[in-house]
């Protein structure tokens, strides 16, 4: 089948989507060096480096989407962004939901509560 | 190059690019799907990190260094992974078939880091066993160490299809499949790097 092996022209497109590989792996080892350094260095205070350590890791997941998996070049009925969107919303429910529920479990349960509970539940094993 | 074509082979040329980009949307939903698994395995640690039942937390056990290793080696292989991709759309077969073998190398190093570093733990009998925490931990790692074992054997099935059958649409496309995958696959990474290990080691 001579047609499967049709090139198509798309040389100039070629040579921008390598410059995106090479800037995007050159930023993502930026933001992977830095986060490390913050923890390594230990230059901020807790709750500001967890903080930007997380904030780090976003943008880099930003940078891999768009440099990696090419997101910004979709054209205009973007089901791929749509689908990402939800599965975001969906993650972030998950996610943020379990750490509510369970931190308020922590919280409403006393301390006497919890060892009158694992007592119970060696007792029984 | 493109000869002048007649309308119908045009057609058909069209046709075969939507069905191409319908099969790489649909394995994109299934990316998305895989997201919301690790997710709830995201969740789940993040809730039993402190359940460290006496034993070791994260900082006792974890060597940042090691780990940064690990990262830039996965790292480095999903930018092979794109450069196998261009040479895939230039069809040169020379090329892709070097750049995924780099990509397959960097894979192989990962996981015997990952295997190594699992090994280490049990020995010092922070096993799966010990705790809450290390039973999420080896969950978590284990299942993305798990991805990356699967996308290696489909590696290997492709370059070897790409060996005997050369640059076809139709393995141009699995291909494309896979380089999705393995690009998830280290994003998944940078949120274990960040959230088990960095993390891990402030708190």
């Amino acid at each position: 089948m001579n047609e499967e092996r049709i090139v198509a022209t798309q040389h100039d497109s070629d040579h921008s989507t390598l410059l995106a590989y090479i800037s995007g792996f050159i930023m993502s080892i930026g933001l992977t060096v830095a986060a490390y350094l913050l923890v390594v260095r230990r230059a901020l205070s807790q709750h500001v480096l967890i903080g930007s350590i997380i904030g780090l890791a976003l943008l880099q997941f930003l940078v891999q989407m768009f440099f990696f998996l090419h997101l910004g070049r979709e054209t205009k009925p973007r089901w791929k962004l749509l689908v990402l969107g939800f599965m975001v919303l969906i993650v972030l429910i998950l996610v943020i939901g379990s750490l509510w529920i369970m931190a308020n479990l922590n919280y409403r349960m006393s301390p006497q509560q919890m060892n009158n509970y694992m007592q119970d539940q060696d007792g029984g094993i | 190059m493109i000869e002048p074509t007649t309308a119908s082979r045009i057609n058909r040329d069209q046709e075969r690019r939507e069905a191409d980009s319908k099969t790489v949307f649909g394995f994109w939903v299934y990316i998305m799907t895989d997201c919301v698994l690790f997710a709830s395995l995201f969740a789940t640690f993040a809730v039993l990190r402190n359940n460290t039942f006496g034993g070791p937390a994260g900082k006792d056990i974890f060597s940042l260094p090691y780990v940064l290793v690990e990262t830039l080696i996965l790292l480095t292989s999903s930018f092979t992974c794109g450069l196998a991709m261009l040479a895939a759309q230039r069809r040169n077969k020379n090329q892709v078939l070097l750049w995924f073998a780099l990509t397959f190398l960097l894979g192989v190093a990962f996981l015997v880091l990952e295997l190594t570093e699992f090994r280490h733990l049990a020995a010092e009998g922070n096993s799966w066993r010990r705790s809450g925490f290390l039973s999420a931990f080896f969950t978590l790692v284990g299942t993305h160490g798990l991805h990356i074992t699967i996308g290696l054997l489909w590696m290997v099935v492709l370059m070897i299809q790409v060996l005997r059958k050369g640059l076809l649409r139709s393995t141009v496309r699995r291909l494309t499949l896979l380089s999705l995958f393995w690009h998830f696959l280290d994003i998944v990474w940078i949120f274990i790097f960040t959230i088990v290990y960095l993390m891990g080691a402030v708190s």
